[in-house]
């Protein structure tokens, strides 16, 4: 790891102002010579591995008492930015109101990650492409522009199938962004001047030409917190992966549902594990609009949510095993007692 | 691991950024924040900084590198070996301890982010001569073979019970799973964390 300057930040303005000063050096965000430190759980382990190589950190834990709020009076969800996994995974009225939640986070990593691990932190983990993660390789587009990519051709079995571009196929590796883009949550989001909301599903970018450039957060600019608008008791986050625990999704699905007298009157589908963003299936969701649940239904919902899927060598297996995890978290939606 | 691609991929300068940052950034040198930016200026990341930690009870006052994690400032900086480096990338769990009342991986924690705070290792667990009561069932039980995870499996048992997450076998390797065993001693391990939640429960 290379040395650093450590700062502490007492409060949000200082934190922006510390990380703004940095940002001059007209870089990505993912590469500013400054970077916020939240539970440290990707941003340390990317030090060592000698991928991030911020001069400066500056720890944002101490604003922690006015940036780690879950608050769920009334419909409305606000979620603070550095809430804890494991806090949020725990709380009895995210399990109720939106167990798509309380289960994505239940299901990411470990005990101990999640105890350290912050929903802002959460959403801004960067990808577990070994490519990008190993710096001995020197084609890798998001690490260094413009060199190529070793995994087009390489070993892309955990890759993704939707969003990608000719320039990078990596999977976006989170669990709880799928469950914030089905909810259709906003982010607040803290910098120079003040605070602005954008709806959660502009955050991340898809690779296209600037595999670098993952979000459009700023540099100088931090996640405060997020919202959700309503609640959705009928939802559901289902996670296949390679062990029973403790891994990175092959494939997830985040499904929320609003059914009526056995009427679909509103329906979500967002995939994780399968696409370079987390990935809302729109066409999937029309299909189930205005309809009643029966099998048929799922399996065509499900493959509509995989109609643009492009595998390669290793990974085309995610688009079957994608639309079955689909169709059984629809099922198990529609079924659920609420 | 080589470092072929050092000159282009962070695109900035660091040596430029460094010289810079004093105007903003105000480094941590000691305990507190320094206000004074020309001497923030004159700060140098490589130098050492002091910090204090708190671990199983006492306060011992460190200069380290700004880099050491609290994993390295145990084993390296205060001869407390007993926590494990099996990965140092967050992956295997030998490295847990207590922060607060929360099991952390301490390879991802930096020793600065720890400060302040209570810090518990597994030299911590007994009283005097009298094994933690999860120390005694994985003894009690074989819950290993070569011990290498032992120490990470033990803290993290701990809290596993505490946390209410050892209501059954399926909850227990759930909740355990971050905690690799090489020698593969789980259903043991299983057998230990059953035997210790009644006792610790009890307090
Ligand atoms: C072994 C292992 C297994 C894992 N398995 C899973 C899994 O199954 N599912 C899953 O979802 N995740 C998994 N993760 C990833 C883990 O959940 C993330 O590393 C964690 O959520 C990141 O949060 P943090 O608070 O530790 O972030 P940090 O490491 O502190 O920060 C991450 C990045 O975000 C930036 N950042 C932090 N906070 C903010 C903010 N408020 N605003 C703007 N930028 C910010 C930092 O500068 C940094 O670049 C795993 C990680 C490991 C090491
Ligand atoms: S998939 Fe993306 S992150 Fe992985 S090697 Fe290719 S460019 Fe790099
Ligand atoms: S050494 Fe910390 S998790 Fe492996
Ligand atoms: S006892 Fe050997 S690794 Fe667990």
């Amino acid at each position: 790891m290379r040395s650093f300057l450590y700062q502490r930040a007492t409060d949000p303005g200082m934190a922006v102002q510390a990380l703004s000063a940095a940002a001059a050096a007209n870089n990505p965000l993912t590469q500013a010579a400054a970077q916020p430190l939240a539970g440290g759980t990707t941003l340390i382990d990317l030090m060592k591995l000698d991928v991030m190589r911020p001069a400066a950190i500056v720890d944002i834990n101490p604003l922690a008492r006015g940036w780690s709020g879950i608050e769920t009076g009334g419909e409305k969800l606000r979620l603070g930015a550095l809430a804890k996994m494991s806090d949020v995974a725990a709380h009895a009225d995210i399990q109720r109101h939106y167990p798509v939640i309380a289960n994505s986070l239940r299901l990411a990593a470990s005990a101990q990650l999640r105890n350290m691990a912050t929903l802002g932190g959460n959403v801004m983990q960067r990808t577990r492409c070994s490519y990008f993660r190993d710096t001995s390789y020197d084609n890798c587009n998001k690490r260094i522009p413009g060199s190529g990519c070793a995994a087009m051709d390489g070993v892309n079995r955990m890759h993704a199938v939707l969003g990608t571009s000719d320039q990078c196929i990596a999977t976006y590796p989170g669990d709880f962004a799928q469950a914030l883009i089905a909810l259709d949550a906003t982010v607040e989001i803290t910098g120079k001047s003040g605070t602005r909301s954008m709806p959660f599903a502009q955050l991340h970018k898809a690779p296209g030409n600037t595999p670098d450039i993952e979000t459009t957060l700023q540099p100088g600019e931090l996640i405060s917190a997020f919202s959700i608008p309503r609640r959705w008791p009928r939802s559901v986050y289902l996670k296949a992966r390679d062990r029973q625990s403790y891994e990175f999704a092959l494939s997830s699905a985040a499904i929320a549902l609003d059914v009526q007298d056995g009427m679909i009157r509103d329906a979500r589908v967002a995939l994780g594990g399968v696409a370079t963003v987390p990935w809302r299936a729109r066409e999937a969701e029309s299909l189930l609009k205005g309809q009643k649940f029966d099998d048929g239904l799922a399996r065509r919902a499900a493959d509509a949510a995989f109609a643009d899927a492009k595998g390669r060598q290793h990974n085309s297996f995610k688009i079957s095993l994608g639309k079955r995890l689909v169709a059984r978290a629809l099922q198990q939606a529609s079924t659920m007692e609420v | 691991m080589s470092d072929k691609s050092s000159s282009r991929s962070s695109g900035f300068d660091r040596r430029a950024f460094m010289a810079g940052a004093g105007i903003a950034l105000v480094p941590l040198t000691a305990r507190a924040a320094v206000q004074d930016p020309t001497q923030a200026a004159a700060q140098d990341p490589a130098l050492p900084v002091e910090v204090t930690l708190r671990v199983n009870g006492q306060d011992k006052r460190l200069r380290i590198d700004a880099r050491t994690t609290v994993l390295d400032a145990l084993r390296e900086h205060m001869g407390l070996t007993g926590s494990k480096k099996g990965c140092d990338h967050g992956q295997c769990g030998a490295c847990t301890v207590l922060i607060g009342d929360r099991r952390v991986v301490s390879c991802l924690t930096l020793a600065l982010a720890a400060e302040g705070q209570e810090i518990t290792t597994i030299e911590g667990l007994a009283t005097g001569d009298r094994l933690h009561p999860m120390q005694q069932a994985f003894i009690d039980n074989d819950a290993f073979q070569c011990g290498y995870c032992t120490p990470g499996q033990i803290m993290s048992a701990v809290a596993c019970v505490k946390e209410g997450h050892a209501g059954s076998d399926e909850d227990i390797r759930e909740y355990m799973s971050g905690n690799i065993c090489r020698c593969a001693a789980y259903p043991n391990i299983v057998a230990a964390v059953k035997q210790a939640a009644p006792d610790i429960m009890k307090g």
